[in-house]
């Protein structure tokens, strides 16, 4: 059996002994991860973090810059379009989650993909389409503070959820707060993102108790809004781009973390897991 | 006419009039605004074929005037909600001017906060409820969240209620008005009580006997 060379792929399905040593991987992990391991000094910088929203309002003072903008839409072939975002937001939402990911990693690069604005008829499928460019674009970090309940798209959300899980984006969603079947935030391989009652932004729980699995800051949040001013809102959707920005921060420190990495680092360092200092 | 439509036109005839499904919609948004102690209230519906949210129910402000108003559901926060299932509140609302708009346009005067939960029934999203000015006094909680949950899911139930007589009716109207002499008989039995019941079962059953030996 021929050798597997060091830049040869290896194959999905096995992994023969001559081969263990060109997956040797940095086991630069510390006796107990804390938060100082996890993100100490980090801004986020060289992370990019796509809300995919109703678009982002580039240039309020709680946002800044966006290093790109697209809008999906459905072309009339049927196919779906992704085209430059000249719009900005068109309710306001993206704008607020956009700030709150920049307050956590002011130097992390962000990114719009709006598919909001279709109405309601289509925007499953706008949603599915976003997703995919975001996944395939490779961002680090995609918020999504929406979802779905239709179930035809619950099984091609699921694969782009795995997609994504394994090239390596992490793919962070608003948990439900009401009975209801909803997607993406029931996959394991995203992280799903309720809401806690506390007023500090990087204070976040894990919940032994999944579906949801964190709980973070999202009642009476300040919140960027339309036309550069602020409001205070609450909702899960505001409590997802906060788990987002302290990925972003992780990432920053640690851009070699696989999302299940990624996942035990939050674990390791949510306030009810993370020992008292 | 086939079994499936007699079927429809009985069901109709026994669902009931739309006055009593519109009635249970006023009434949870009437018992919404009185436990959030809110400004007003409303339901909108969505309508699929125009795809734009339709004013079905409005408790206070409103209440003389927007029933029947409609917008397209790509607009504003109630088709932000609708879209992406997510429950959403927000106060000091009246320092953006385009949001103010909008609002305004939708309800007539513009709120300092609101408060909005999708109605989700199985995987459909019916519409949206909305509760606009709270107390500015009173920081929202996550019980509150819980709360408009519960209503959600109550005026989620009843909007599907609705719905579905609307739809047996335009079975009605859109076939032979044979269907609706059926649906007549199968009312007027089912609002029968006690013994008039019994007597109208009576007849009805040597009414079919005699049209069953033709």
């Amino acid at each position: 059996m021929a050798l597997v060379e060091a830049h040869e792929e290896l194959p999905a399905w096995s992994l023969p002994a001559a081969a263990v040593e060109g997956i040797s991987l940095s086991a630069d992990w510390p006796e107990r991860v804390d938060r100082e391991w996890a993100w100490g000094g980090s801004t986020g910088a060289n992370v990019r973090v796509c809300i995919l929203d109703s678009g982002v309002e580039s240039g309020h003072p709680l946002v800044g810059d966006l290093e790109g903008a697209v809008a999906v839409s459905f072309g009339e072939d049927g196919d779906p379009v992704v085209e430059e975002d000249s719009e900005g937001d068109l309710c306001g939402h993206g704008t607020a989650c956009a700030g709150i990911v920049r307050a956590l990693a002011p130097d992390c690069g962000l990114y719009s993909a709006r598919v909001l604005g279709a109405g309601y008829t289509g925007s499953g499928r706008v949603l599915l389409a976003g997703l995919r460019w975001a996944v395939e674009q490779g961002f680090e970090v995609v918020n999504m503070s929406l979802s779905t309940t239709k179930q035809e798209l619950a099984v091609l959300l699921h694969e782009l959820a795995d997609s994504a899980y394994f090239r390596r984006s992490v793919l962070v969603a608003s948990a439900h707060n009401m009975p209801v079947d909803s997607y993406p935030w029931r996959f394991s391989s995203v992280i799903s993102v309720g809401s806690h009652e506390g007023t500090d932004p990087l204070q976040f729980f894990y919940n032994p108790s999944p579906p949801v699995e964190f709980f973070a800051r999202g009642l009476d949040v300040e919140i960027a809004w339309l036309g550069g001013a602020t409001i205070r809102a609450s909702g899960n959707s505001f409590a997802t781009p906060h788990i987002a920005g302290i990925c972003a921060l992780i990432l920053g420190k640690h851009p070699e973390l696989t999302p299940f990495q990624l996942k035990s680092v939050l674990h390791l360092t949510a306030t009810n897991v993370a020992p008292t200092a | 006419m086939t079994e499936d439509r007699l079927r429809a036109a009985v069901a109709a005839g026994v669902l009931g009039s739309e006055e009593g499904h519109v009635a249970l919609l006023q009434s949870v948004v009437e018992v919404a605004r009185a436990i959030f102690k809110a400004r007003a209230s409303s339901i909108f519906l969505l309508d699929e074929e125009t795809d734009e949210l339709v004013f079905e129910a409005v408790s206070g402000e409103g209440s003389d005037r927007l029933v029947g108003t409609r917008f397209p559901s790509s607009k504003g926060l109630a088709g932000w909600v609708l879209v992406t299932r997510q429950p959403l509140v927000l106060e000091d609302v009246t320092g953006d001017a385009r949001f103010a708009r909008d609002l305004a346009e939708q309800t007539g005067y513009v709120p300092k906060g609101l408060m909005a939960a999708p109605l989700l029934h199985g995987e459909r999203a019916l519409g949206v409820l909305e509760v606009l000015d709270r107390p500015e006094s009173s920081k929202f909680t996550l019980a509150e969240s819980d709360l408009l949950g519960l209503f959600a899911n109550q005026a989620a139930l009843a909007l599907d209620l609705l719905l579905a007589a609307r739809r047996a009716r335009s079975v009605l109207e859109e076939g032979a008005g044979e269907d609706a002499v059926v649906a007549r008989l199968a009312a007027a039995l089912f609002h029968l009580e006690g013994d008039e019941r019994a007597a109208g079962l009576r007849l009805l059953e040597a009414l079919t006997e005699t049209l069953g030996r033709k």
